[in-house]
């Protein structure tokens, strides 16, 4: 067995992925002794829990409303298996965009920030109302356009039996 | 436009193509696999790997197991989405190289506009040794340079946030998978992977509390987000290394997915899909709808003008006042303990140069030969205001004071201001010589208010909003701290 081989066999990868890896293990190190300088333990937390955040927090917690919102929206009951309906977006995309403006921008909506009216000059009562209208807007949008689309959904059928009789 | 992407998926009624549980699409199988899964989907492929002592363990631990990745997220069918496969995951990843190749540059451009080489005072992580490689004294022109970077960089990050999250869920199968440790490669891929997802999440998560002031991270805000940015870097250029060939050949056009399991799938197809209730495309539109929506929210306050109050959700989409001290605000005074007696009466500008040291009342400051420069203020925190017309002394006319000429140096500008960071700053040579560069005393028109630096403050093109020293005392050319 060539000696490219016996490695790719012992390592998994080629050589180069091995370099590769080392090089940027380098840099991390040697920026991550200096991102390390202060509060070690406090950094350490932080950046473990923001590779964590989403996938062991958020991700679980969106997933089961979601379940739970397509249960809602499951059509069919009794023995036979009930069918998830493509209805349930018309909850999701609204409730999905509002989820993410709240996401980035929960220190001002629920008023976590004490000193920024101090510092800027700025009122800090209105994120939450403006928030709130945007998301108001968001679901009305998908009301309007399911509205259309059932309207236009049962013209044709409509049309569909008119022209079948 | 709710409602993107509806009707491209399956439509209602229509049975879905396989399971036996369709109306509980990411049901974890509790006891054993459940029926109807194609063979073979549950074990993994067998390893190429012959011996060695991981493999030895891994043998170990499969026995002690009972063969097979234990119930729950670390078998294949727990994940029942349909969405999930290598385009999807590939066009997130897509967006995502482009968008945060350009936060890197943008940060790395922000970091030199502080020009931190020329002095202690402009250098927030002073022990930064080689990763301050690049580093270039930063131009006066053009004059709306950095408003244009930090907005990019702040704006995108934002607007990145749904692309992020959907990149992760689109992995997600792959945290759990099978054995958890295949070789040293893999190993060692999945550490790097530790320092891509942390880094990614730690830069935004920081980046995104910074500007909305909410100071809760362990630490000075710059260190954390510049030392974070290198942490992440090095693991992001092996990412890409590994996976972009990956993810442009599933990007391309073809026929249907490939099978579950299959090399091509690379563990992100669901063996065991549930019933589809929105289309791939469908899912990529409402994460744009995302996007487009933080986008819509927040570019106002970098762009100004009549679009601030566009920016519902942005901390600086609305304007502190009228008039001609009406624009925005980074601290007022009171916030930083300026008192009125140290801007009042008793206020003196003092100029120092080699040997000489002048010292000027208001009214002197004023008898001088004013001149007008129309700039903007731009902040780190990404926000940014149109050009203001600025009326002040030249930076070279009081450096002609204490006998300096035309080749004046580089200046020490220090406030009233007691504490805090960036009360005092070092502007360089090219900056105090660029004819724009005012010690201003009037914004539009009027006397500069307390909250934009009565009685005078720097006001220099394409700096950074806090090197445009407000409440300023003394100005030490040559000085650099």
């Amino acid at each position: 067995m060539s000696a490219p081989a016996g490695f790719r066999r012992r390592y998994g990868a080629s050589p180069l992925h091995l370099l590769l890896v080392l090089v940027s293990f380098a840099l991390a190190a040697y920026a991550g002794l200096r991102l390390f300088e202060g509060d070690a333990l406090g950094v350490a937390v932080w950046f473990v829990g923001a590779a964590l955040l989403h996938d062991l927090v958020l991700l679980p917690l969106y997933s089961v409303t979601d379940r739970a919102a397509q249960a809602l929206f499951t059509r069919g009951s009794g023995p036979t298996p009930p069918v998830p309906r493509v209805s349930v977006n018309y909850v999701r995309v609204p409730a999905f965009v509002s989820g993410v403006l709240l996401l980035v921008w929960w220190p001002l909506v629920l008023r976590r920030v004490e000193h920024y009216t101090a510092a800027t000059a700025l009122p800090a009562d209105g994120f939450l109302g403006r928030w709130l209208l945007v998301t108001g807007a968001l679901f009305a949008a998908s009301a309007v356009v399911l509205v259309v689309r059932t309207r236009r959904w049962s013209r044709a059928q409509r049309r569909a039996r008119s022209a079948t009789k | 436009m709710g409602a993107s992407g509806i009707g491209e998926g399956q439509p209602d009624g229509v049975p879905p193509p396989t399971g036996k549980e369709p109306g509980k699409p990411d049901a974890p199988p509790v006891a054993g696999p459940p029926p109807g899964r194609a063979p073979g989907a549950r074990k993994p492929a067998p390893p190429k790997v012959k011996s060695g002592p991981l493999t030895r363990l891994r043998e170990a631990g499969s026995t002690a197991l009972g063969a097979g990745p234990p119930p729950g997220p670390a078998r294949p069918e727990f994940w029942r989405s349909p969405l999930r496969g290598p385009w999807l995951t590939a066009v997130f990843g897509l967006v995502l190289l482009f968008g945060i190749t350009v936060l890197f540059v943008t940060g790395l451009l922000s970091y030199a506009a502080y020009n931190p080489d020329l002095a202690a005072v402009n250098d927030q992580t002073p022990n930064k040794g080689w990763l301050g490689f690049y580093l270039f004294s930063w131009p006066t022109s053009p004059y709306w340079l950095y408003r244009l970077t930090q907005g990019v960089h702040v704006t995108l990050g934002i607007v990145l946030v749904p692309v992020l999250l959907a990149k992760l869920w689109s992995v997600i199968p792959k945290l759990f998978e099978w054995p958890p440790i295949r070789s040293i490669s893999h190993a060692l891929e999945r550490l790097s992977l530790l320092l891509l997802v942390g880094g990614a999440g730690f830069e935004f998560v920081t980046g995104i509390l910074n500007v909305q002031l909410h100071y809760i991270f362990p630490g000075s805000f710059y260190t954390l987000h510049f030392y974070g940015a290198w942490v992440f870097i090095g693991a992001f250029v092996v990412h890409v290394a590994f996976r972009l060939p990956r993810a442009l050949r599933a990007v391309r056009p073809r026929l249907g997915d490939p099978a579950a399991g299959s090399e091509e799938a690379v563990g992100l197809l669901s063996p065991h899909p549930a019933a589809p209730t929105i289309s791939r495309r469908g899912a990529l539109a409402m994460v744009g709808l995302g996007s487009v929506s933080l986008l819509v929210v927040t570019a106002g306050q970098s762009i100004g003008g009549w679009w601030r109050r566009t920016a519902l959700l942005a901390p600086h989409g609305q304007d502190p006042g009228s008039g001609p001290n009406g624009f925005q605000i980074n601290k007022t005074a009171a916030s930083v303990g300026i008192r009125p007696s140290d801007v009042g009466p008793a206020w003196r500008l003092t100029v120092r140069g080699p040997g000489r040291q002048v010292d000027l009342t208001y009214g002197q400051l004023l008898a001088m030969p004013q001149h007008e420069s129309a700039l903007p203020i731009a902040c780190v925190e990404g926000w940014s205001t149109t050009d203001q017309r600025w009326g002040g002394v030249r930076l070279t006319d009081l450096a002609a004071l204490v006998g300096l000429g035309a080749n004046t140096p580089a200046a020490l500008v220090e406030s009233v201001q007691r504490g805090g960071s960036f009360r005092s700053a070092v502007l360089s040579d090219s900056q105090v010589r660029d004819s724009r560069s005012l010690l201003a005393v009037r914004v539009n028109g009027a006397i500069l208010s307390a909250d934009h630096g009565y009685p005078a403050r720097v006001i220099v093109a394409g700096a950074p909003g806090v090197h445009n020293t407000k409440w300023v005392t003394r100005l030490t050319f040559g000085g650099t701290g």
